[in-house]
């Protein structure tokens, strides 16, 4: 049998993904119309004997993450705990420690992965290449093809090209290395905890000869892609299995707008029903869009591309939104224009207002380009990216908020361009 | 009575709209601009006006011809093919001021107020001398040219240009009355009524200024053209209220087409018009659309859900749907704009598409 193991990470990690992430935790954030993790567990319950789904995180019990274990053990019919790390212990410190729990009752292999990306989760698929791998090998690591340029910015796999053996791994090098990236999906083998036992063995001695010691906690801090795979690589005891299926990074607001329109164009394949169509006395719908059964919405919306709609939501007369998500319970007023931003959870836009981001799509005639992880400021100034409004943001009419952030709470009085408003 | 009206050249700071149409022709809240001056100008009793042009226009011509069918007076085009200054078109145009020994406007042709060219005359004719000066009172005088004068007799005493530290906050609002013998101090050549003549005339005792009452405002560039139209606008309450347009939809004051012009306007539902906008003839708003502050100039057309504020759409432009316009943006003739753009402060040519937002102030050519 099989099982899979979901990292969700925990309030420290995960800043780039504020002020959104001061509502919900990240991984609950909707990306095309569900919480970011409802991807990963629909992938895992798909394949064929998995008998467990276990989260890993740091974040205290919460009752947005209780509501969503509880509704999605219901609706997929699977087991799905929670175990919650004392302290941040890394990526590979946190399934070592909870090992016991991840090999109860035997499974053969186990699939980890990182809440905090979007794929296509080509689960089935890395289980038969796993199974037609010679030899005894505890890992396989999903791969992907990125340009020369940004695969500085992951971890790089050199592999060998016959038999997709692991020859070297390095984590964000500063020259490059190679154009296969680690996606942050991986199927271990029981084996796996022998190797990540050695490492925590030997920091633990490290540690104690350290005067004065820094803290039991560094000690169990173990990070599986610096201190586990670039030790394993090239012992025959990782392979990469390559995927060309779409595949992103979800770091910060700008990149859950993208991986919301890659989602919702899997939606075609998967879920044809969440999409929504031009019906009559409905909006105006133009390519994907996800809108939630509760919202309201007057025929002389136009809405579309990549646009999701969440639940209660409120959309005017001649409402114009497009590569947008909106939140629940917000209310859009008649002729404002909403494009390239996130509309937090209870917010209000005003008649005629326009709210508009800067989109930070990779380059579209580069089939490996990914998004970017672009930093906040730069030659001195905001960024120019997506327009983010926290949770009850309140925006008067005939304004224009543009490339700017609104922290939760908030009403304006005004426009605001380029700005952070605290 | 003759007035002579100091047209100039290329309006080149109105531009884009005077690329595709000379100055005085350029509609100011639905007229063009030089008709607001020459109608009160007939009703003053002026029977001659005479443009002085640096760049002769057909059209402008054309369209004086037509005038002077339809006012019944004399339209006379005085022509400098090399540059004459502020004063020089005076001279050139000496004949046709002198014929009589009745004094004479000038007037400079951006100005718009209530014009008072018959209080003009009376004040003239009392204190006998050579010239009037109308002034008006302004918030930031060292802008401009101030007037010093005697409160009681409006005697000028002097005039500085741009001033440093606070001498009046009275300027010159480019209207005089000259008597007829005030031409023998003007040669033909390039010369400056402000810098060379008027100083002479002021210390001579020649010189008079009359406090304008009202509003007032030069309308050559986009910013000020605008700004102007406010003023008139309110003005047009005060004396005419019924000009203007109200009603559901309406704010403030609004000037639209009267409904038996053809072709009238056509405004969509939901729309919110105003305050301070004026709608040319044959101009479509669709619904939903929110305008402030504007001139949409005839024939142009903005589809629905936009808004706009400060901006002057030129003829025929066509503006997209969820379009935001703001900051003096100025569309010429003939322009596209594309759906679900932000356009800020752009200054576009004629006949040019805009496929792009223009988040900061810019020319488009």
């Amino acid at each position: 049998m099989l099982k899979a193991v979901v990292l969700i990470g925990g309030p420290q990690k995960g800043t780039r993904f504020r002020p959104l992430s001061f509502e919900v935790p990240k991984p609950l954030f909707p990306v095309a119309g569900v919480p970011m993790l409802q991807h990963h567990i629909e992938a895992c319950a798909k394949v064929p004997d998995m008998k467990e789904i276990i989260l890993i995180g740091f974040y205290q019990p919460n009752e947005e993450l209780n509501r969503f274990l509880a509704s999605a053990q219901q609706e997929f019919k699977i087991s799905i705990r929670y175990l919650q790390e004392f302290a941040a212990l890394g990526t590979g410190g946190g399934i070592y420690h909870f090992r016991d729990q991840i090999l109860s009752g035997g499974p053969s292999a186990f699939f980890l992965m990182n809440a905090d990306v979007c794929s296509e989760f080509p689960l089935q698929d890395m289980l038969r290449f796993h199974q037609q791998q010679q030899g005894s090998h505890c890992g396989i690591i999903l791969g992907t093809t990125a340009n020369r340029k940004q695969s500085l910015n992951y971890g790089c796999i050199v592999e060998n090209v016959d038999t997709n053996e692991v020859l070297h791994f390095v984590e964000k090098p500063s020259t490059f290395v190679s154009d296969i990236i680690n996606c942050g999906i991986y199927l271990f083998t029981p084996e796996i905890f022998g190797h990540i036992g050695a490492v925590f063995q030997r920091n633990q001695e490290e540690r104690l000869q350290e005067d004065p010691p820094c803290g039991r906690l560094m000690s169990e801090v173990i990070r599986l892609e610096q201190d586990i795979f670039t030790m394993l690589a090239g012992q025959k005891q990782l392979y990469v299995y390559k995927t060309q299926h779409f595949w992103s990074q979800i770091k910060s607001a700008g990149s859950a707008i993208y991986a919301s329109r890659l989602y919702l164009n899997q939606y075609h394949r998967t879920h044809p029903e969440r999409l929504a169509t031009n019906q009559e006395g409905g909006p105006k719908v133009t390519g994907d869009v996800y809108i939630h059964p509760t919202a309201t919405i007057e025929p002389t919306a136009v809405l579309g591309p990549n646009v999701s709609i969440g639940k209660g939501v409120t959309i005017g007369a001649g409402v114009r939104v497009r590569e947008s998500i909106v939140l629940h319970g917000a209310t859009l007023q008649d002729h404002c224009c909403v494009l390239n931003s996130i509309v937090g959870w209870e917010s209000t836009i005003g008649k005629w207002a326009r709210v508009e981001g800067t989109p930070s799509d990779p380059n579209p005639n580069d089939p490996y380009a990914k998004i970017d992880s672009e930093t906040l400021f730069r030659d001195g100034g905001l960024t120019p990216s997506i327009t983010i409004l926290g949770c009850n943001v309140n925006i008067p009419s005939e304004v224009i908020i543009r490339n700017s952030i609104v922290l939760p709470h908030k009403d304006l009085n005004r426009s605001f361009k380029n700005q952070i408003i605290l | 009575m003759k007035a002579l009206i100091l047209v100039g050249g290329y309006g080149t700071r109105l531009r884009p709209l005077t690329l595709s149409v000379p100055k005085p022709l350029v509609e100011f809240c639905n007229k063009p601009i030089l008709l607001h001056q020459v109608e009160a100008l007939v009703k003053a009793g002026v029977r001659h006006v005479i443009l002085a042009v640096s760049y002769m226009s057909e059209l402008l011509e054309r369209e004086m011809k037509a005038q002077e069918q339809r006012l019944g007076i004399k339209i006379s085009l005085s022509h400098e093919k090399e540059p004459l200054g502020t004063a020089g078109p005076l001279a050139l145009a000496r004949e046709l001021l002198t014929d009589n020994e009745e004094p004479f406007f000038v007037l400079n042709s951006d100005v718009i107020c209530d014009f008072p060219f018959q209080d003009m005359l009376k004040f003239h004719k009392n204190h006998g001398k050579e010239g009037t000066i109308v002034v008006t009172k302004v918030e930031e005088p060292s802008k401009y040219g101030v007037v010093v004068y005697e409160g009681e007799t409006g005697r000028i005493h002097r005039f500085v240009e741009k001033p440093q530290v606070f001498v009046s906050n009275k300027i010159n609002a480019g209207m005089y009355i000259f008597s007829p013998s005030m031409l023998s101090r003007i040669q033909l050549r390039p010369t400056s009524i402000e810098k060379e003549i008027f100083p002479v005339m002021a210390k001579e005792g020649h010189l008079y200024a009359m406090e304008l009452q009202g509003f007032w405002m030069d309308i050559g560039q986009p910013k000020d053209f605008l700004t102007g139209m406010c003023m008139y606008l309110q003005s047009v309450r005060q004396h005419a209220p019924e000009r203007l347009r109200t009603g559901p939809g309406f704010l403030g004051n609004v000037l639209v087409p009267p409904s038996f012009q053809d072709p009238t306007a056509v405004i969509g539902e939901n729309c919110t018009i105003g305050p301070n906008v004026t709608i040319g003839a044959g101009v479509v708003l669709e619904d939903g659309v929110r305008i402030k502050r504007c001139t949409v100039l005839k024939g142009a057309h903005i589809r629905s859900h936009s808004w706009l504020e400060s901006c002057i759409v030129g003829w025929s432009s066509s503006v997209g749907q969820w379009v935001r316009m703001e900051n003096v943006t100025v569309l010429g003739e003939d322009v596209i704009v594309n759906d679900e753009l932000y356009i800020n402060g752009a200054n576009v040519l004629p006949h040019k598409s805009i496929t792009d937002s223009v988040p900061e102030p810019r020319i488009i050519m």
